[in-house]
């Protein structure tokens, strides 16, 4: 029987953040995308205490983990970690996933904040992979009319991905 | 065409917990969930190869001190000493070995060292309240720290948190990821508490309280608690079909 989830409250800024947690690859990585975005409450307002995480496969679509059955390919993070700011901004130094197993690119993502009791759980697909988007059985699972939420869009060094936690274009939200 | 099986993908899955193991998302008596939680339904989403894997983090994350939050500094931090100790555990039992285990933590007055917590309790300057450990090969952890304090907050009149620390884990896949709070055995505390008691049910709200161990306790010394991490259990392997280019 598991251990029920808490909030991480308002203080998590003292234990969870990382030095290079925000960045999955270093500086100068070949391909190296900033995807950057901003946490908004059910008002609109910016989240100054909320944390992302991120997890993904490599470029080739390949995972640092025994479980991934086609072998595991050491050297690849592929998880990502930062806190928002005052102004409730994150970012992500990261590369972009390659597809895997007939589905589009996309990183799974965890939301923690003071007033989330369990974490939320999203998915960043990529705006400029529209028709391997339309081809995606999650993506497509979701109403149509929400999809563009889970949908990153190209910005000058990366991809913006912003999270609404709740009200107007509210982010879809998964139970995984 | 079915694809040969050579294409097919061998696949673990993660039970889901029972209802009412975890907190509703939105909980009216705990006010900053009231902007903060998802109106809409949540999607389901199936537990494909980024979903039954995730982030394996363990040595390398952790320095010489991180497992003793007493010896972090010059002087000795004020407040009981205790121990913290158990093992993360999946639910059926299976330790998780070699896995990152992330505290923080109040002082012994209940104050944080945080810019936004400045409520009329000293500072201990010889006390951060941050921790980490990765588990051995049995699972198991443990911390030495203090006895968190109590503190009060705004959510209701006279709200005091009972004493808590903060703990998050990884397990060895997505699914596992928790983020928690241990409290202590006969806080008197819980009865007004919304957050202890946004847990539906009455048996997993006890699954986070930790347990006086007298038997690690140490004369002379630190008190001891014990309380296991539980994560959620894998499934038989499944096989998934990769989809015909
Ligand atoms: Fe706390």
């Amino acid at each position: 029987m598991s251990t029920p989830s808490q909030t991480v409250g308002p203080y998590l800024a003292i234990g969870l953040p990382w030095e290079d947690g925000p960045t999955v690859v270093s500086a100068g990585t070949p391909g190296a995308v900033w995807i950057r975005g901003t946490v908004y409450d059910g008002n609109g307002d910016v989240v100054p205490d909320a944390l992302v995480e991120t997890w993904q496969a490599d470029p080739d679509g390949r995972f640092d983990h025994p479980d991934d059955p086609r072998g595991r390919v050491p050297g690849f993070r592929g998880f990502g970690r930062c806190p928002t700011g005052s102004d409730g901004t994150y970012g992500i130094l990261t590369q972009v996933p390659g597809a895997l197993q007939g589905q589009a690119p996309h990183i799974d993502v965890s939301v923690f904040a003071r007033g989330l009791l369990n974490r939320v759980v999203t998915r960043i697909y990529f705006a400029d992979k529209a028709a391997e988007n339309a081809a995606d059985e999650v993506l497509r699972s979701v109403p149509e009319e929400r999809r563009h939420t889970l949908v990153a869009q190209k910005t000058e060094d990366g991809y913006r991905f912003d999270v609404r936690l709740q009200g107007e274009g509210e982010t879809v939200f998964f139970d995984v | 065409m079915a694809a040969p099986a050579s294409d097919r993908l061998i696949l673990p899955r993660y039970r889901r917990d029972p209802e009412g193991t975890h907190p509703p998302l939105g909980s009216p008596g705990y006010g900053s969930t009231r902007l903060r939680h998802p109106k809409q339904p949540l999607v389901l989403l199936p537990q494909k190869l980024t979903e039954v894997t995730g982030p394996l983090l363990g040595p390398g994350r952790v320095g010489a001190h991180d497992n003793d939050l007493t010896v972090q500094h010059d002087g000795e931090p004020q407040g009981q000493r205790i121990i913290v100790h158990g093992r993360l555990l999946d639910s059926d039992g299976r330790p998780i070995p070699d896995s990152l285990v992330e505290i923080w933590q109040a002082n012994a007055g209940g104050r944080y060292r945080h810019t936004g917590d400045n409520w009329p309790s000293p500072i201990d300057p010889n006390f951060t309240g941050v921790g980490r450990t990765v588990t051995d090969s049995a699972g198991r952890y443990e911390f030495t720290t203090i006895k968190p304090g109590a503190y009060p907050w705004r959510n209701h009149d006279n709200a005091w948190r009972p004493a808590h620390i903060h703990f998050s884990v990884f397990g060895q896949a997505f699914p596992q990821r928790l983020v928690t709070q241990m409290y202590f055995p006969d806080d008197p505390l819980f009865f007004q508490d919304p957050i202890f008691n946004s847990v539906p049910d009455e048996k997993a709200r006890q699954r986070m309280i930790s347990r006086y161990d007298h038997s690690r306790t140490t004369d002379h010394w630190a008190l001891a608690f014990e309380w296991d991490i539980v994560v959620r259990g894998r499934e038989q392997s499944v096989f998934e079909d990769e989809e015909d280019e």
